[in-house]
Order: C-alpha cells, then structure tokens, then sequence
C-alpha cells in the first residue's frame, strides 16, 4: 500500500462513529457537510434537527458558527468531510474568534474525495487539519485513531466547553447511499420548526 | 501607491472621519438593521462600511462576525436563521465573486439573505483591478439570484436599506443593495484636502 493509501487500512468505520456521536443526543443541533457526512449521519437516523448539505462545498462550519451564536445554551455539531473543511480552512480562524462555547466540529476524515471517485485530499498527505484547527486557535482539538480514542473524544464532542474541532481517521471505503430529503426549503422548515415552533415558519 | 495605502488606512478608522466630512448614511443602514431586528452581522473589514463596521461592533445587540471571506458569511447567516436570528451580510463588490456558489444554499433553501455592497470600480477608481467586479457585481448577483437595487444618492440610502431588509425577511429571499462609488468618500480622500 502506498502512503498516500494508507486510510484503506484505518479501524474506525464512518457510519458507526456517526452513530456514536449522535445516538441518544436527540436535543443536538446538527450540520452535516455535503457528501458522505450527510449520508452518515442520515444513516444514523434522520431527524429534524439535522441540516445535511447537498451543496455549499466549503460552508458547514461557517454554517455551525451561527447556528451557535444564535442558540448559544444548545449544542451544535458541524460533522464534515476532510475535503469539506479544505474548502473552507478560513472559517476555522473564524469560529476561533467567535470562540461558542456550544460548537464541536467533528472532521470524519477519510483522506479522500469520496463523492467525486475516491481521490486522495491534501490529508492523506501532509496536512494535519487538527493541527489547523489549533493554529487557527480552537482550543480543544484532537485526532482520533481508534476506537478507544473515540471512546475518550465522546463526551468532549457532546458536552466540553469548546469551540472543540476533532478529527476523525476514518478508514476509505465506498458504501450504498442513504440519502436524507433534498429540499432545501423543507430542510429548512422542519428545522426551524423543530428548534423554534411553528411561528418559525414562513 | 503609498497614495492608496496611507488615506485607506485613515478612512478604516472610521467614523469620526466619516462625520468629519459629513458622509452619513451609513447611519441609515445601521438604523434600518436596528429597526428590523438584525442580530448579526458578517463582513470583511472595508473602508467603504468602516463607520457602519464600527457601530455594530459598538451595539450590544449585535453581533459582529468579521470574515476571512465573503462566503462564509452566506453560510453563516444561515446557520444564524436556522437558529432565530436575523443577520446582514457586508461586502466590497469584489466579495461578490467570492460568494457566487455559497449563495445557492440560500437561493436553494430560500433563506433570508439581505447584503449591502459598497461599489468600486464606477467612480474616480485609481486601481483597475476593481473595474471587472465593479463592472459585473449588479449582473452576477441578478445571475445568482439575487434582487438588486443600488443607491447612486445619499437620500436613496434609507429607503432603500429598509426595502433591502424587507424583501430578504418579509419576502424570504436575497436582496442586495449595491452602494455605488460616488457616495463613498475615499477618492475625496486620496486627493488629500481632508475634505
């Protein structure tokens, strides 16, 4: 196996680590980066709290920000793609700024494009995006590599006092779609409907 | 060069120059956000909103988030809606091409997006490479479907900042206010008599 192919053998699964992540936490307010997060996490359960990109490559954790400025007693999980969060490294610097407590970004990192064919992203090179994330001035972050880190990393995903951005080495591997509703505008409603009630809705 | 650099950095200091020549309808835009209720605003530090910038970040109501890049602020404020609150987006016309494919989230969910583009490019520019986004922000905005109205006078400034606000949150959609040039007062600056 090559270097740069190296994720083909990581342990820890994609789906079961988002089921680890949200399962129980039904008061969790979830974006899920477009892509195979969006099918995790639906995989997981889908649920009206959860808002999954089908688009704005680059977006989901400026889009967890102010989800967490705005409801700063409830907290918000980003759970994104590592080609995802590439696109998108100055909103890092941004969410260390802002510093919400309430916000945990969780990279499932994969080393890959998987949408588009598999092909490797900068992170199966030499870029480390926790690293990133603690540059950038997030002050808890972590790589996660094994179920045992993950087992430690729960609890600081759910309930530390953040921002928290955590990644994930999940292994490459192609699986079947579980797609959530597409309709951004339903998307949407549901959401607000769930959080805010049904005046929400306009 | 050293023209450019040293007033710009003069006039990102805000608003006591910006009274100093008189130049105020950046209070009309920070009145109409008060009045609608806006509770966040995103932007990339600019000279043209720099009195505006720092009357938000003065208010304890609002939130100021600034930005590496235009396009997070799309993302945001539709996290910030997705959570109750209402936000404004602030930009230069070269943050306009920054934002192009994020503004699909909110045309394809429909979120409430109002923006206010202060113009270069149309007026006096010194700096050519304004002139193609200066040129084309208007049409890339109606493009991406984006509603568009621009203040070319001082007076147009408040009915025109409450319309923008009004058609993002009543109607549900993107509106941008495109500030054009003349209204800004850098140029007078750069010619350097302070006034």
């Amino acid at each position: 196996m090559s270097e740069d192919r190296r994720s083909d053998a990581y342990p820890l699964l994609r789906r079961d680590v988002a089921r680890q992540i949200t399962e129980g936490q039904d008061d969790l307010l979830v974006i899920a980066g477009l892509g195979s997060t969006a099918w995790d996490v639906t995989a997981a359960g889908d649920r009206d709290l959860n808002f999954p990109l089908w688009g704005a490559m680059g977006g989901a954790v400026a889009m967890g920000l102010g989800l967490a400025l705005a409801q700063p007693e409830r907290r918000v999980l980003v759970i994104t793609g590592d080609g995802e969060t590439l696109m998108g490294l100055g909103a890092l610097a941004t969410v260390a700024m802002q510093a919400p407590a309430n916000l945990s970004i969780v990279v499932i990192d994969n080393e890959r494009y998987g949408e588009t064919g598999m092909q490797i992203t900068h992170t199966a090179g030499a870029t480390d995006l926790a690293a990133v994330a603690a540059a950038c001035g997030i002050p808890v972050t972590g790589v996660v590599r094994d179920q045992a880190h993950l087992d430690a990393a729960l609890p600081v995903i759910i309930e530390a006092s953040g921002p928290v951005c955590h990644v994930i080495k999940v292994r490459a591997e192609k699986l079947d779609f579980v797609l959530p509703p597409k309709d951004g505008v339903h998307l949407k409603n549901r959401f607000r409907r769930a959080l805010l009630g049904g005046e929400a809705v306009i | 060069m050293i023209l450019f650099e040293k007033p710009r950095n003069k006039v990102i200091l805000g608003g006591d120059y910006w009274e100093a020549i008189g130049v105020d309808w950046w209070q009309d835009i920070f009145d109409a956000f008060k009045a609608s209720g806006v509770a966040m605003v995103a932007y990339v530090p600019d000279a043209g909103h720099s009195a505006l910038i720092d009357a938000c970040v003065a208010d304890n109501e609002i939130r100021a988030v600034p930005l590496t890049t235009e396009e997070d602020g799309v993302a945001l404020l539709a996290g910030a809606w997705l959570g109750g609150a209402r936000g404004a987006l602030l930009m230069q016309s070269s943050g306009v091409g920054n934002c192009i494919n994020m503004l699909s989230l909110a045309a394809t969910c429909r979120f409430p997006l109002p923006m206010f583009v202060t113009m270069r490019g149309q007026w006096h520019e010194f700096n050519p490479w304004q002139f193609p986004m200066g040129r084309s922000a208007d049409a890339q905005m109606n493009t991406a479907g984006v509603e568009t109205m621009t203040a070319a006078a001082a007076e147009d400034v408040r009915p025109m900042a409450a319309a923008t606000l009004d058609m993002a949150y009543s109607g549900g959609g993107m509106a941008a206010l495109l500030l054009h040039q003349k209204l800004s007062p850098v140029k007078t600056f750069e010619a350097g008599d302070g006034k």
